[in-house]
């Protein structure tokens, strides 16, 4: 047997990448690597810009007590000017959680129907008119509130106006709903068929598979979804200004009409004169939401890796 | 691969280079000479009468265009300091401070120009029996501490259609020259609304809404009547004869709640700008007025 590769005549060259090859690689991971960073650069950007507005006031002359415990918002008086948000906070968390509790249980219902009990037919119709439902712009919702529901809650409801809490609400979880639906039915696609192989085999039914099995190993995305509705009906401005009533006011029932943080920013900053004492409280506001956001997606993480930890 | 990738940069490359010519070669004919503009910033209750005026005007000098937008008196200020307005509407007069500030900003204060009237209509549902009410009541229902708050204080027992009988108020928001100018006269300038007030965006959402909701009450704008509400005759003091919002009872003063309306210019206004006003206030001009619902300055 004669020596094999050490007799070859031509010389093997080993495969290399070319240079430009290499570069290329270098430079198109930096650049992903920029993309993926620049999310957060933006989110802390735009803190920084609305914090850099409001900061001036916030520090030297708010009173954060009447700030955020006064129901009296009475920026334009002339003769005795309160910043008091409370009813405006009450507002948003009213109209939000009425919301999140109409959506969550139609949304990852449909979530769960679309991907498990779903032939597959229906399954593109259904996403198709959900995804629709996401397409509507959300001043078409309000217009919607102001002038279908309106007259249909009094009807129904028999309540002296139908501009509430129960009208944004309705509104706020028709926006949520697709949301919901799209990002559960990716949760509950990635459980791996194995689970539902498994549980199958245990001798389970259809619902109890979903409810035993595949909700559990998808929670975390389902949580994701539900997030991203809540905070879809929180910084919901355009339909919530139209169909809540706009008034600044603590509700008594769901029929109460109210008003909330996102709508009163975009009614009364275009007046608020630049640098001015209700400019500033505005952003503070904007402040003030952002925090509400950044506090409910830190708690539902925490949830979750408690829940994990179990 | 390698080829394919330099194809595919070829590509825009040659498109860009095949645009540069074109330009090089200049544009196939002249674009039309461009329409002059006038920006005019301001009150929602003017911004019917506004608009009417621009399409008026439109006919009389068409070289001329005026770009009509509303956002409320609050929004005509803050543009007319900002200095993105030639013409700021305004449903009340300017404060001190908003002068100073226009001054501060320009040089010189705002010129005003009062422009027409407008009375101010008390809405309510077609079904809701009252028919009259005085300035006094009015104030009582919006203000702050006021002590009316249910239909049946002012006498009326019941409303058709109606489940209780608690006043539904419907006030604007706060930039609104309509807003202020009714704070003024009826709620007290020392005072503040009572909060809970359903506070529209404009002048024709508050009709709106009290024409759907049968124990509303709201004010607007007299040209903003529609068929389905009703208005009230409102008496300056208990015990007067109640007097129905008109041209005729504006101009002469026996209507409590009617206020003048202003166009202010930063400044002394340019050529333009100074023959679109001088035009407003010539009688032609002064018919729209009559057209929208609106009062002019003097009878005919």
């Amino acid at each position: 047997m004669s020596t094999p590769a050490a007799q070859a005549a031509p010389r093997i060259r080993r495969a290399q990448r070319r240079a430009w090859e290499k570069v290329g690689e270098r430079l198109i991971e930096v650049l992903i690597h920029v993309c993926g960073v620049s999310a957060i650069l933006f989110v802390f950007g735009i803190f920084l810009f609305v914090l850099r507005e409001g900061a001036g006031f916030l520090f030297h002359g708010l009173s954060l007590k009447q700030f955020l415990f006064s129901t009296a918002w009475y920026p334009t008086s002339q003769s005795n000017v309160r910043y008091g948000v409370l009813a405006l906070i009450v507002g948003t968390f009213s109209v939000t959680v009425m919301a999140m509790a109409i959506a969550v249980p139609f949304g990852l219902g449909a979530a769960v129907f679309v991907s498990e009990f779903c032939g597959k037919k229906t399954r593109e119709w259904v996403k198709i008119v959900i995804e629709l439902l996401a397409a509507i712009p959300s001043v078409v919702w309000g217009f919607i509130g102001l002038s279908v529901m309106n007259p249909l809650i009094q009807r129904v409801f028999h309540t002296p106006i139908g501009l509430n809490v129960f009208n944004g609400a309705l509104l706020l979880a028709l926006m949520s709903v697709p949301i919901i639906v799209s990002i559960g039915e990716d949760a509950l696609k990635a459980v791996p068929d194995s689970f539902r192989e498994a549980a199958l085999a245990l001798g389970a039914t259809r619902w109890q598979t979903v409810y035993r099995v595949l909700l559990p190993a998808a929670k975390n995305g389902l949580l994701a979804a539900v997030l991203l509705g809540v905070g879809r009906a929180i910084g919901e401005t355009m339909a919530v200004l139209m169909a809540t009533g706009h008034a600044v006011n603590i509700p008594h029932s769901p029929f109460d009409p109210v008003r909330t943080l996102t709508a009163t920013i975009a009614a009364e900053l275009g007046e608020a004169s630049v640098g001015s004492d209700h400019y500033q409280v505005l952003f503070i506001i904007g402040i003030l939401l952002f925090s509400i956001t950044f506090v409910v997606n830190l708690t539902a993480d925490l949830v979750v890796k408690g829940i994990r930890k179990r | 691969m390698n080829r394919s990738i330099l194809l595919l940069l070829a590509i825009p490359l040659a498109l860009a280079g095949a645009c540069k010519k074109k330009t090089e070669t200049g544009e196939p004919g002249a674009a039309p000479a461009k329409k002059k503009a006038i920006q005019n910033i301001g009150s929602d209750t003017m911004s019917n009468l506004a608009q009417a005026w621009a399409e008026e005007y439109g006919k009389v000098n068409p070289a001329m265009s005026i770009e009509v937008s509303g956002g409320g008196t609050g929004q005509g200020v803050a543009a007319l300091i900002n200095g993105t307005a030639d013409i700021a509407n305004a449903s009340r007069k300017l404060e001190p401070e908003e002068l100073a500030k226009a001054k501060a900003a320009h040089g010189t204060e705002p010129t005003e120009y009062m422009v027409g009237y407008d009375a101010l209509s008390i809405y309510v549902h077609k079904s809701n029996p009252l028919n009259e009410i005085s300035l006094e009541d009015l104030g009582e229902i919006y203000r702050e501490g006021g002590k009316i708050s249910s239909w049946a204080d002012l006498g009326v027992k019941s409303i058709p259609g109606a489940q209780d009988n608690k006043i539904v108020r419907v006030s604007r928001q706060n930039n609104s020259g309509t807003y202020h100018y009714f704070r003024e006269l009826v709620v007290g300038k020392k005072n503040d609304y009572k909060a809970g007030s359903l506070d529209m965006n404009g002048s024709k959402d508050v009709v709106e809404l009290v024409s759907k909701t049968p124990t509303a009450i709201g004010y607007s704008g007299m040209g903003y009547k529609t068929g389905d509400v009703k208005v009230l005759k409102v008496t300056k003091k208990k015990g007067e004869p109640a007097v129905e919002p008109s041209i005729a009872s504006t101009l002469d003063k026996s209507y409590p709640i009617s206020r003048p309306l202003f166009m202010y210019t930063p400044g002394a206004p340019s050529p333009e700008v100074k023959a679109y006003i001088d035009w407003v206030l010539s009688p032609a001009g002064q018919k729209v007025l009559e057209h929208t619902g609106y009062v002019p300055l003097q009878a005919k």
